[in-house]
């Protein structure tokens, strides 16, 4: 079957959060119109400043700056020179695997071809994210990632809100896999069990915390979507923590 | 790659080779048949074998190798899939999971025995039976029609060959020539499926015969996501759909296949494809199981299991659950169920409660995806409705475009997780 899937924004807010994921949107229009009367550019030329706006679109799930910690995805800090899927402590998708095991490793130049297109590089990863089409734009945000450096220099980064206002409490709790197992099956009927992430957002090995706040975002409904809003929205504070911990390290 | 379930009766030598295995290494081991390998039986044949790691023996009997998938069949019918997009094989249940597959059709069960008889001769012993046989057509349901029938007026209801035929059919119209669909009464498999399948048709109409009619009859004075699809067709359809409701005579309805008639309140319409979707009931099987009262199967709304037999569970389209619409999302959600109530019936696994679940998304036009969907709850009375939400009228073409995109994550998504 053909891949179909959106343009231009990435992370589990556009799945999430329509309003965001337009102003996402917006802002890589944005960038394409600006890139295009400045006339093609190439990468090193990039605009940092305005690869820092397009960042906004990596954040929910990469994390950068001093302090950063892995999330959904690895941490961007110390990215070039690196080879792909080398940070030990990060559970990487078979798809990174592999390109680490080719021997790919992340420059300028690398990773102007995965974000130009992604599916070409690292097909089925775990990604939402369907590629920058604009070279210009690429340009950018390639030139604020190595602008981050190994990240000493620069404020946090984060897609994870400090003001969740979840009791912390409530995130403390330990969840039971087992039940989790159980009650992710009414997840796997859209969200792949595989990891797969076309049309609806892959939610495997997702920080538990991150995990946690999106779905009591989905409870509380400040967070939009119907469907989620309507599974999160009989799902107690132990079955979401339950959730979270089978999630965070599946069965399979 | 055409469907023909006459060719797979008596597959006996498969039958044959695929049963003599499991039972040598199944003695002892509690025994679980699921009939149908459809949204529901293959869920569940899945979920219990997986979940119980060989401690069950499970054999899912089905006539057919490959499951065309009724959802997503419109989309084909529209010209959006291929045949091959919408075919699944059972390879990944028997591989990956130890089910054993028979090719087969169950033809009767005997429940005081516990035993299954298929067309090819074998006998299986269970010690749970579980029905998911899908519907069969209620005969006499429109004057006219029968299942003898359904190559000159297909009801296109089943997937496979029926909905190449339609395809076919639509695309062959003369220019300016008039489809018309006999819509079934409540309830019915899929509630919006017939005006998904009129959005699917009217999009290939207006790209290739712009000037062709859509009439529609139709028994009831409402269906599902109505004012959704009134919106679509008035937008991307204007005056090419006449939708006639009993107010207007469209629940008296009789059809001639052999001279492509409809009469609709006594007044007749020659017409170039006739979509005849007729009243349906529980696949025959459920029947002759004995656990039918009526057209349907009634259900414990806890465990799936029938009323009439508590070691039988009847899932999905057969069963008479409730609140539930007759969807594969329905189906696949209580299998889940019946598969964690059956484990924990015969190997003491722990048995969690029941929760249910539901959406189905429709497409109007391109990327113009809408979608309804509710939670469900058990109660000794039936699975009822919690809670539910559904797409608006008017909404941007950016957020029906994502609903799009969603439901193709969701067809993704639910048939991995019933065939593995
Ligand atoms: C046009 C259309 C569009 C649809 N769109 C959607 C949608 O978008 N979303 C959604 O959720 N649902 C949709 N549905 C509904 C969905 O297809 C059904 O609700 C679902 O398939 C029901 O699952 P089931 O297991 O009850 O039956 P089925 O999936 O029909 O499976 C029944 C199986 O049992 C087998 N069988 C029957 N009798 C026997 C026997 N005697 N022995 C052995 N095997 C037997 C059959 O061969 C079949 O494979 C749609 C339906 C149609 C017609």
């Amino acid at each position: 079957m053909r891949k179909r899937r959106g343009r231009g924004s990435a992370g589990p807010e556009r799945f999430g959060d329509r309003v965001r994921m337009v102003r996402f949107r917006l802002v890589l229009v944005l960038a394409a119109a600006i890139a295009v009367h400045a006339g093609p550019r190439p990468a090193e030329s990039g605009d940092a400043d305005a690869g820092r706006q397009a960042f906004d679109q990596c954040k929910a799930c990469h994390e950068a700056g001093a302090g950063a910690r892995h999330g959904i995805g690895p941490h961007l800090n110390g990215l070039f020179g690196r080879a792909a899927a080398s940070h030990a402590d990060f559970i990487y998708s078979g798809s990174f695997l592999r390109l680490r095991d080719d021997g790919h490793v992340w420059s300028a130049e690398t990773l102007d071809a995965f974000l130009g297109n992604p599916d070409a590089v690292a097909p089925d990863s775990r990604m939402t994210f369907d590629g920058i089409a604009d070279a210009g734009a690429r340009a950018d945000l390639i030139a604020f990632l190595q602008s981050i450096g190994d990240g000493t220099g620069m404020a946090l980064l984060s897609g994870s809100a400090e003001d969740h206002g979840i009791d912390p409490a409530v995130l403390a709790i330990e969840g039971d896999p087992e039940y989790g197992a159980w009650l992710s099956g009414e997840c796997t009927t859209c969200h792949r069990a595989d990891g797969g992430d076309k049309g609806i957002p892959s939610i495997l090995r997702w920080p538990v915390e991150r995990f946690v706040i999106a779905m009591h975002d989905y409870r509380n409904k400040r967070r939009e979507h119907p469907v989620m809003q309507m599974i999160a929205a009989r799902l107690g504070n132990e079955e979401i923590a339950a959730l979270a911990a089978y999630f965070a390290n599946p069965a399979e | 790659m055409k469907l023909d379930r006459r060719s797979f009766v008596g597959s006996t030598a498969a039958t044959a080779a695929l049963l003599a295995a499991p039972a040598a290494i199944g003695q002892g081991r509690p025994r679980v048949v699921v009939i149908g390998g459809g949204a529901g039986g293959a869920t569940a044949a899945r979920y219990i074998a997986r979940d119980s790691k060989g401690a069950i023996d499970v054999t899912l009997v089905e006539p057919t190798r490959t499951y065309y998938t009724c959802f997503f069949s419109n989309l084909y019918i529209g010209g959006f899939k291929e045949v091959a997009d919408i075919g699944h094989t059972y390879g990944r249940l028997a591989s990956a999971h130890g089910v054993n597959v028979v090719h087969d059709w169950a033809v009767g069960v005997d429940r005081a025995a516990k035993t299954v008889s298929l067309a090819g001769g074998a006998t299986l012993s269970y010690d749970r039976l579980i029905l998911s046989p899908g519907i069969d057509f209620v005969e006499g349901a429109v004057e006219g029609w029968d299942v003898g029938a359904q190559n000159a007026m297909p009801h296109a209801y089943k997937a496979g060959s029926q909905s190449e035929l339609l395809r076919a059919q639509v695309r062959a119209m003369p220019e300016g020539g008039v489809y018309a669909m006999v819509a079934p009464p409540n309830p019915f498999r899929c509630p919006p499926g017939p005006y998904e399948r009129i959005c699917m048709v009217a999009h290939h109409l207006k790209a290739h015969n712009p000037t062709a009619k859509i009439i529609i009859a139709d028994p009831k004075p409402k269906f599902s996501k109505m004012g959704l699809f009134q919106e679509g067709w008035a937008d991307h359809y204007a005056g090419m759909i006449d939708w006639i409701g009993p107010e207007f005579g469209g629940d008296k309805v009789s059809v001639d296949p052999a001279g492509m008639t409809v009469t609709i309140d006594g007044e007749e319409t020659g017409v170039d494809v006739c979509n005849v979707i007729p009243a349906m009931k529980a696949g025959r099987i459920a029947e002759l199981a004995g656990v039918t009262d009526g057209n349907w199967a009634p259900v414990s709304a806890y465990d799936m299991s029938s009323k009439a037999d508590p070691d039988v569970h009847v899932l999905g389209d057969a069963a008479q659950q409730g609140d539930m619409p007759k969807s594969g999302f329905s189906a696949n959600s209580q299998a889940k169920v019946c598969a964690n109530a059956v484990r924990g019936a015969l190997t003491g696994s722990k048995v969690f409660p029941a929760r249910y679940s539901n959406t189905c998304w429709s497409l109007i036009s391109t990327e113009n995806g809408v979608k309804v969907g509710a939670s469900y709850e058990a109660t000794d009375e039936k699975i009822a409705k919690t809670d539910g939400f559904i797409s608006k009228t008017g909404e941007t073409a950016e957020l029906r475009k994502a609903t799009y995109e969603e439901s193709e994550g969701w067809y993704s998504g639910i048939t991995a997780d019933i065939f593995g």
